[in-house]
């Protein structure tokens, strides 16, 4: 089975109105070259799921300035003040959660649970609208699920069955996300042959992925 | 003083909290710094919660890897010894009360140990990023901070902003002594000999409790 997908295809994957999850940490890791791409289509009301907005020059920050996104769901938006003043403006809504809760969402939602009760937020605004829970004398929140429709992350070495290695700190919130969306595909600048990967570094089964966009000439 | 200096003997300040074997989380901003005044004879292990443990310094000029980056997004290094994972991971340390401290800025402290250092409504809405996890699950929390905000009290008898966590600061340190949280309000325990204890109270809104052993403050 070829799972190779040049980026044009990819990017038609994405429906309008469609749900998601960007892998990276301030670009690190994003799959900017899938991001780019999409940011210059006709793709419009997209709901987001990723860790930041990155920057406005740089892979998912882009998608933001190009206004293909109605809602975000993300853990801060600092570095992209186009997000800050189309959030103010009620142009685009933004939901902002604390960083290990979203990923727990995402993990939660990929390993079919339920939901997840973290400290984290009790007695901020985060405890607005969510359910309290007492365990043990301590109180928890609620936090559900997160999935998306579509997952796009990054690869820095990915085989042709789709098994994924993460150098460094590209890892973050991609192998989570690799769970948590019905079609996912991995962009990478690295594809190698079935093998070449030692299976000990793998960190996503190619079971889980879809389809492979690779944007370096290794091929 | 000025701000620099006021920085350094609150980096320097800090830095002496930590102890051998310690896992640490440094915030952006002045916290960076405290990590140049740790002592040569322990070994403090840094975390990014981007995901790594063992955070090294600044890569020399044209040795930047883009796949090893802190929090911030800028290239950073590891030790040997070091380790890379995901944001869930990363989170488990901090919730699972595996991080000994986190030092961080503020906007505002009160007397209860609560925090506000995430944002101010209508002005300045970034996200909490990793802070209300980090506030919440480690087994300290430092506050470094300059003692007033261009002459306004950052040290309050109740925070005005939103929080970023209740009751969870144990230590401030500023620049005119160090302060704990206690069940009966704010004590101060060092002070920096260039102030009086009336400088410092005039300083601070809350009402100080001056320790039986005030010290002069340890640089």
């Amino acid at each position: 089975m070829d799972k190779t997908l040049s980026i044009n295809e990819a990017v038609k994957l994405v429906k309008n109105g469609a749900t998601v999850m960007v892998g990276g940490f301030l670009g690190c890791g994003g799959p900017n070259k899938i991001m780019d791409a999409l940011s210059e289509s006709d793709v419009k009301d997209l709901c987001v799921i990723a860790n930041d907005t990155s920057f406005e020059n740089l892979g998912l920050g882009k998608l933001i300035v190009e206004k293909k996104v109605k809602k975000v769901i993300a853990s801060h938006i600092g570095t992209n003040k186009e997000t800050g003043r189309q959030m103010s403006e009620e142009e685009t809504e933004v939901i902002l959660v604390p960083q290990g809760t979203l990923a727990e969402q995402v993990r939660a939602g990929g390993a079919g649970l339920g939901g997840v009760l973290t400290p984290t937020g009790v007695g901020t605004v985060v405890e607005e609208g969510k359910q309290k829970i007492e365990i043990d004398g301590k109180t928890f929140l609620l936090e559900k699920p997160l999935r998306a429709d579509i997952a796009i992350i990054k690869g820095s070495v990915v085989d042709k069955k789709g098994n994924v290695f993460y150098d460094g700190t590209t890892k973050n919130f991609n192998p989570l996300m690799a769970l948590a969306a019905d079609v996912v595909i991995v962009e990478t600048e690295k594809l190698v042959e079935v093998g070449e990967i030692d299976p000990n570094l793998v960190m996503t089964p190619g079971v889980l992925v879809h389809h492979i966009v690779c944007t370096g000439g290794n091929e | 003083m000025d701000s620099k200096q006021a920085k350094t003997i609150i980096a320097k300040r800090v830095a002496k909290e930590f102890k051998d074997g310690d896992l640490i989380n440094l915030g952006i901003g002045l916290p960076t710094l405290v990590a140049n005044y740790v002592d040569h004879d322990i070994d403090v292990i840094f975390q990014s919660e981007n995901g790594l443990v063992g955070l090294g310094g600044k890569p020399e000029e044209g040795k930047e890897d883009m796949e090893i980056t802190n929090a911030g997004g800028q290239p950073v290094t590891i030790k040997s010894g070091g380790m890379f994972f995901d944001s869930a991971y990363s989170f488990s340390l901090i919730r699972g009360g595996h991080v000994a401290a986190t030092v961080l800025g503020a906007l505002q402290v009160d007397e209860e140990g609560n925090l506000a250092n995430g944002m101010i409504p209508g002005v300045m809405v970034p996200g909490m990023g990793g802070a209300m996890d980090l506030v919440t699950g480690a087994n300290r929390v430092i506050i470094a901070m300059t003692h007033t905000a261009k002459g306004k009290q950052k040290i309050l008898k109740r925070c005005k902003l939103p929080l970023t966590a209740p009751k969870q600061v144990d230590l401030i340190v500023t620049e005119m002594g160090v302060m704990e949280v206690t069940d009966k309000g704010i004590l101060l325990t060092e002070i920096n000999p260039e102030y009086t204890v009336e400088d410092v109270q005039e300083a601070t809104e809350a009402k100080l409790i001056i320790s039986d052993n005030l010290k002069n403050m340890e640089i």
